[in-house]
């Protein structure tokens, strides 16, 4: 049956299948923003706690470093209750649309991107910002460099980020609704599928689900070994 | 040296916490010397380092540079475009050499050719030439440092700051290295400030020294003067007088003071010059580089004082060796290794140490009676 799954994804690719291509690219899409939001968001407050002393900052990161295993559901939870209708963001009309996934998806991401980059420049040795400093950087100019000094584990917290939303259902499912043609993406259609007894179908999504994920890291791989170089 | 006063520090405080960890009350940098830190771990050589830096704001008190106060964190920024500083570790960039020598002129905006062109020289200068290419992580310790120095020099700082920059390299390269700076820093004429416990790097490398202790400058003067004349026994030990005795002042005539020094059985009599009042209690200071050895009293030698005693300890000490005595008090020497086989030194053998009046160093301060 794998196999035959296996052998059902090649068809649909090669063929084409409209539906099967719509799902696919509203998936990369779909997460691949919410990656690039929790980067930005993720990013930035890894930088902010790391570069700076406040008292509570350990609560901070203790927070953040619990974040990282938010469980999707519970996300999903509360951005429908936060979305619907009569909640206090009902009005922005998002709940079942593309947009309240990658909202949702967001938030799963951030935690991780965020907990990650930050045990990435809490490992560079200590003086390091002072040096440069000494070296006549500006702020904005430091804090390039910390970055490009942490380049290699802050791909890999993009990986996780995205590796951590890509292949999320539960969240994708509540808030989105798996609406045919508007918010269904491969893990949700999978699931679809895999009730309905469709194994083969399903498992052909799962195949090009893993080929979406396998190609995005091997991207990042790539772009992160390539700088390792530098 | 009546030179320009480059950095002047005033009334200058750093607080931690609920404590103070520095209080410098003054301090003159000038055009072209180079002042050595020196201290025990904790003393505040890096805190104070970091605040003349502009990298550590102090709490209270403030720094000139070129006349002109460093009052805002735009002054600041623009002090530390004019100073670097190298610290103990290398804290070199995941990159090559070359990217990291050129790495302050880059952030200076100085176009590509020309930064790269000036950090290769420096490179050279540095003994890093055929390593432009490696990533800064393969190079070994001293390497490291080198690159770290150079990527310093390039950027022609007005101050160059050391915070114990040989601290982690083994005794070999450190000497080269020291070599190397005591060269660059003469032949570029850069002001410095040099952190370091170790005396002999002050001495090969610094025109003044500052001692510290608890966060302040406990004595700060000439090098020569502060290492011969310690004004207190923190200062004296940390310097390298290693032979500090009780003494008290018995007489005193034409310059010359006649001393009891009270340490074991019996009690010897030092000479040295200078003028104090009889029944002063004093300490007798005299640096092991000072004391002479030989096998029988040399009566043609110039040294007023001679003792004859008997090796207790023979320890190498880097070039040299130390060798401890008893002679009635304890006393160092340093000797070479040809001296050591020659006088057959070794513990219970019996010499003569000698040393000039103009050897023994007076510490005269309030009370020393119940100091010491």
């Amino acid at each position: 049956m794998i196999w035959e799954g296996l052998r059902k994804a090649v068809e649909l690719l090669l063929a084409l299948d409209p539906e099967v291509l719509r799902i696919t690219l509203l998936s990369l899409k779909v997460s691949g923003i919410a990656t690039l939001l929790s980067v930005v968001l993720g990013l930035g407050l890894a930088l902010l706690v790391a570069l700076n002393e406040f008292p509570g900052k350990r609560l901070v990161i203790a927070l953040m470093n619990t974040g990282m295993g938010l469980p999707p559901v519970v996300v999903g939870l509360f951005v429908t209750v936060l979305l619907w209708r009569n909640g206090p963001f009902g009005f922005l009309g998002i709940l079942y649309t593309p947009a309240a996934i990658i909202l949702a998806q967001a938030v799963i991401a951030t935690p991780i991107v965020a907990g990650l980059s930050l045990a990435a420049l809490q490992h560079l040795p200590p003086g390091l910002r002072l040096q440069i400093l000494s070296l006549g950087a500006t702020r904005r100019q430091l804090v390039w460099l910390l970055l490009m000094e942490t380049r290699l584990p802050l791909l890999a917290a993009v990986m996780a980020g995205f590796g951590g939303v890509i292949s999320e259902v539960g969240a994708s499912i509540m808030v989105g609704g798996n609406l045919k043609g508007s918010t269904r993406v491969l893990t949700t259609a999978t699931v679809m599928e895999t009730s309905r007894g469709n194994f083969e179908v399903a498992f052909a999504l799962s195949f090009i689900l893993l080929l979406l994920a396998f190609s995005v890291n091997a991207l990042l791989t790539h772009l992160q070994q390539r700088q390792g170089r530098r | 040296m009546s030179r320009e006063t480059l950095l002047q520090a005033r009334e200058l405080r750093v607080r931690r916490g609920t404590g103070q960890v520095l209080e410098v009350q003054a301090l003159d940098l000038r055009a072209g010397e180079v002042l050595a830190l020196m201290g025990p771990n904790g003393a505040g050589k890096s805190t104070l380092m970091l605040t003349l830096a502009g990298l550590l704001p102090p709490s209270t008190g403030g720094l000139r540079f070129r006349e002109a106060p460093l009052q805002s964190r735009a002054d600041r920024e623009a002090f530390r475009r004019r100073v670097t500083m190298v610290f103990q570790d290398p804290l070199l960039f995941d990159t090559s050499v070359l990217r990291n020598i050129a790495s302050g002129l880059k952030l200076r905006g100085v176009p590509r050719a020309l930064r790269h062109e000036r950090a290769a020289d420096w490179a050279r200068k540095l003994g890093l030439g055929a390593l432009l290419d490696r990533p800064a992580r393969q190079l070994s310790g001293g390497e490291a440092q080198r690159a770290a120095l150079a990527r310093a020099f390039v950027l022609q700082p007005e101050i160059l700051f050391l915070d114990e920059p040989f601290s982690s390299l083994d005794a070999r390269t450190r000497e080269a290295l020291i070599e190397d700076l005591g060269h660059l820093l003469a032949d570029t004429g850069t002001t410095a400030v040099l952190a370091t416990h170790d005396q002999g790097e002050a001495a090969r490398l610094a025109h003044r020294l500052a001692v510290m202790r608890d966060g302040r400058i406990v004595q700060m003067g000439g090098l020569r003067e502060v290492m011969n004349h310690p004004e207190d026994p923190f200062v004296a030990t940390f310097v390298g007088m290693e032979t500090l005795l009780k003494g008290q002042v018995t007489a005193c005539h034409d310059g010359l003071i006649s001393l009891q020094v009270r340490k074991g059985p019996g009690t010897r009599e030092v000479l040295a010059l200078g003028e104090a009042p009889s029944g002063q209690t004093v300490l007798v200071g005299i640096r092991p580089e000072h004391v002479a050895l030989s096998l029988q009293s040399d009566n043609t030698s110039s040294a007023r004082n001679a003792f004859s005693g008997a090796v207790t300890k023979v320890i190498p000490h880097g070039p040299v060796f130390r060798i401890e005595l008893d002679c009635g008090f304890f006393l160092t020497a340093y000797v070479t290794a040809q001296s050591l086989s020659e006088l057959e030194l070794r513990p219970g053998r019996p010499v003569v140490a000698s040393f000039k009046a103009t050897a023994v160093h007076l510490i005269r301060r309030e009370g020393l009676d119940t100091q010491v």
